[in-house]
């Protein structure tokens, strides 16, 4: 349909030109990124002196670093970074309107079963909305408990020592160059303390929270879960988050505290122009366990290795991933982990998917340190390819200084095999829901792993995903 | 048996789809209503070749010839459409589906038999299902396992007569249900298969088998001899017997002559 693609161009160009001679300019930073925006954002936000120091320290780094030169391909982006606004203060954000939202994002919301007031959110031209009642009355529980789970900016300011012993310990600013902007100007995210020895039995979710936060384009989130404590965090949904800004890269760090438990789970749909370089880190004390569950689809390019850090004896760390590209899109994914004390195991389960000309690359880093004795590990890594011009690379870097380590490794390529589809139409299956019904399958050992709602919501986008995608 | 007829295979060739290799070479074949027959022939003369045409396999294509289903143009439909107008493959050899439990594909196979504007009630389906299984003496663990998944030779075969019987064709064709079967598990097939002709004894079944073993428990009207792409021979249950005793050698000279 070039017709639409051509009409999806011209809305997005127009939002632009609206959005530079409506908005009153005062309240917003300048395009690319400047001592004097990074001075902006920290004075907007009221910030301590330190985080200014921070900010502008994290500047330096960033600057001083160059591109990558590995994972995808980012020679577009510096100029997509010379023209975007790095700081847009979220009422500002949501001067475009509904008729702006591309046909295709609509679509896929009416298909979802999105409902209105939630779709308008998603597509960024809404109000915050806020599920209020169940919201509310869990966060009355959660208080009780003594659980946060606030705004990152409202962590900032109502527990400045939590937050300060622990913001930028875990990915330091100079970890690689985007954690480093990410320093310099984020904004939005989640702060989120889970008391000694409290296990909550409801997810919480950031959907919940203000949304319009959520869509930072620099979402900083730090989670803390202290000794003994178990909880769940879920981010995202599958809709399609729309979003006129070509450019996310978010920071998510975490510690998980001697024998506490902890999972924290992402599926994001982005639009197909988002590159989306995010760094996620978890530092897993002793007897702690963490799981990163991570449903990547959409962007144009996605690089995200969400990594486990065992550092105490015992502990555990588990990632698992799900990365879907179709045309024009490349996903390159996977995971790291870091084994740093004796006794520590891991594992990493990735399934990647490739439609169309869609490209998904597996990514991962196991390293054993000298010392972390008995480590185990296991990875496997999983590309289904659906036509002929879909591919898939495998990059698996194992770096062991432990002789007694127990690391296995199987990676698996396939494709949906005529075989399969014949059996499947020849029980009268049409081909197209055969083709879904067989990816589904393909990703079953992770999707299983999800609350229910989002697993149904993922099985129903697969669907819509493989719809013309037969002959 | 010209209005009762309710497969007519008239002089078909076929070859697979990307290649030059004709497999089947003009062969005419005609099965009436409740009828069964029983297909014979050694390895690599085409049965299974003719069971895939029959359930629209894309990798092979007809070239000449003509196959009625019920009045209707068989070759003219997609597999899934066969399907849906009555045609059953129970194949030799059953693919893996993994991470798909066999509850969920049955489902949505059984969905797709429906006509458009009809869901399937789900409870109802259970309930079939369990009997079924019931019928075949399968465990009700078996539901969720996922479809041909790590099964033994004898599940898998089971497993397609579990689908038959969900999906109640006007036409079963069953290529070689009865290898890697031992003799209970045969039984158990068998009368599964009977129990389902009684149901609907309009359904006719078409037997591609090797040994004469599986016609003691489904009793074929008709036996054929196929050879190299055809049939060589038709007649009576007793033409099994002739082979059990003979073997093809007989016919294979006569083809190559
Ligand atoms: N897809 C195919 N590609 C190449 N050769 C094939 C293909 N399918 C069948 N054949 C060949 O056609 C012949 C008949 O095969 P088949 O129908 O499986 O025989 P049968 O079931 O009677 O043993 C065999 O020689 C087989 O190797
Ligand atoms: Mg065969």
């Amino acid at each position: 349909m070039p017709e639409n693609e051509t009409i999806q161009g011209l809305d997005l160009d127009e939002y632009k030109y609206d959005f530079v001679t409506e908005v009153d300019p005062v309240y917003r930073a300048q395009r690319g990124l400047s001592e004097e925006v990074v001075r902006q954002i920290s004075q907007h936000k009221e910030e301590p002196d330190w985080m200014l120091d921070f900010r502008l320290k994290a500047l330096e780094v960033y600057e001083s670093k160059p591109m990558p030169k590995w994972g995808g391909d980012l020679d577009g982006l510096e100029q997509v970074l010379d023209e975007i606004y790095f700081y847009v203060r979220p009422q500002d954000r949501m001067q475009h309107s509904w008729e702006d939202v591309p046909d295709e994002i609509k679509d896929t919301f009416e298909k979802l079963g999105i409902p209105e007031a939630e779709r308008e959110v998603l597509a960024g031209v809404g109000a915050q909305y806020e599920s209020e009642m169940v919201y509310h009355s869990l966060r009355e529980e959660w208080e009780k408990q003594g659980v946060i789970f606030d705004s990152i900016e409202d962590g900032l300011k109502n527990h400045p020592e939590l937050f300060r012993e622990h913001f930028g310990t875990i990915i330091p600013t100079a970890d690689n160059k985007f954690s480093a902007m990410n320093s310099a100007v984020w904004s939005g995210g989640s702060f989120v303390y889970i008391p000694k020895g409290v296990s909550l039995d409801t997810p919480l979710q950031a959907y919940f929270r203000v949304n319009q936060e959520r869509m930072g384009q620099f979402e900083r989130t730090l989670i803390i879960v202290d000794e003994g404590a178990q909880a769940h965090y879920i981010e995202g949904c599958t809709a399609p988050v729309y979003s006129t800004e070509s450019f996310h890269s978010g920071v998510i760090e975490i510690v998980v505290k001697k024998n506490a438990r902890f999972r924290y789970t992402t599926i994001q749909n982005w639009s197909n122009n988002m590159y989306n370089l995010v760094t996620q880190r978890a530092i897993v004390e002793e007897g702690a366990n963490m799981e990163w569950l991570d449903g990547n689809l959409g962007s144009k390019l996605t690089m995200k290795y969400p990594s486990c850090y065992l550092m105490g004896e015992g502990a555990h760390g588990e990632i698992l991933s799900i990365a879907y590209s179709g045309d024009g899109q490349h996903q390159d994914t996977g995971g790291k982990v870091v084994h740093a004390a004796p006794h520590t195991t891991s594992s990493i389960v990735s399934k990647s998917i490739s439609k169309g000309h869609g490209r998904s690359t597996y990514r991962g880093l196991l390293k054993v340190h000298e010392g972390a004795h008995h480590a185990r590990s296991n990875v496997e890594c999983d590309a289904l390819l659906i036509n002929e011009t879909s591919r898939t690379d495998t990059y698996p870097y194992i770096e062991i200084e432990e002789n007694d380590a127990n690391v296995g490794h199987e990676a698996s390529v396939s494709r949906i095999g005529e075989e399969q589809l014949f059996y499947l139409t020849s029980r009268g299956i049409p081909e197209d829901e055969a083709m879904a019904m067989i990816v589904r399958g393909f990703i079953e050992p992770i999707a299983k792993e999800l609350p229910l709602e989002y697993a149904v919501e993922l099985n129903r986008l697969i669907e819509l995903e493989m719809e013309g995608s037969v002959g | 048996m010209t209005d009762a007829s309710i497969l007519r295979i008239e002089g078909l060739e076929a070859k697979v789809a990307d290649e030059d290799l004709s497999i089947l070479k003009g062969l005419t074949l005609d099965i009436g209503k409740g009828e069964i027959h029983a297909i014979m022939g050694p390895n690599g003369s085409g049965k299974s070749t003719l069971a895939k045409v029959l359930a629209g396999h894309p990798g092979y294509e007809a070239t000449m010839g003509s196959v009625e289903f019920r009045g209707a143009d068989l070759l003219d439909l997609e597999a899934d459409e066969r399907s849906q107008a009555g045609v059953f493959l129970a194949f030799q050899y059953p693919v893996e589906i993994p991470g798909v439990s066999i509850a969920n594909f049955l489902r949505t196979a059984v969905q797709a038999h429906l006509p458009e504007d009809e869901e399937l009630d789900v409870f109802d389906f259970t309930d079939i299902l369990m009997e079924r299984m019931e019928m075949l003496e399968m465990d009700v663990a078996f539901a969720e396992r996922h479809v041909n998944d790590g099964f033994s030779g004898g599940e898998k075969k089971r497993n397609e007569i579990l689908q038959m019987a969900m999906l109640k064709p006007k036409l079963a064709v069953m290529d070689e249900t009865d290898s890697g079967l031992d003799i209970d598990a045969l039984k158990i097939v068998a009368s599964g298969v009977n129990k389902l002709s009684e149901e609907d004894p309009e359904m006719s079944v078409l037997l591609i088998t090797h040994y004469q073993r599986l016609l003691d428990y489904i009793k074929p009207d008709f036996v054929h001899v196929m050879v190299d792409g055809r049939i060589v021979k038709s007649g009576g249950p007793e033409v099994a017997l002739e082979l059990e005793a003979g073997g093809y050698s007989e016919f294979e000279t006569a083809s190559a002559s």
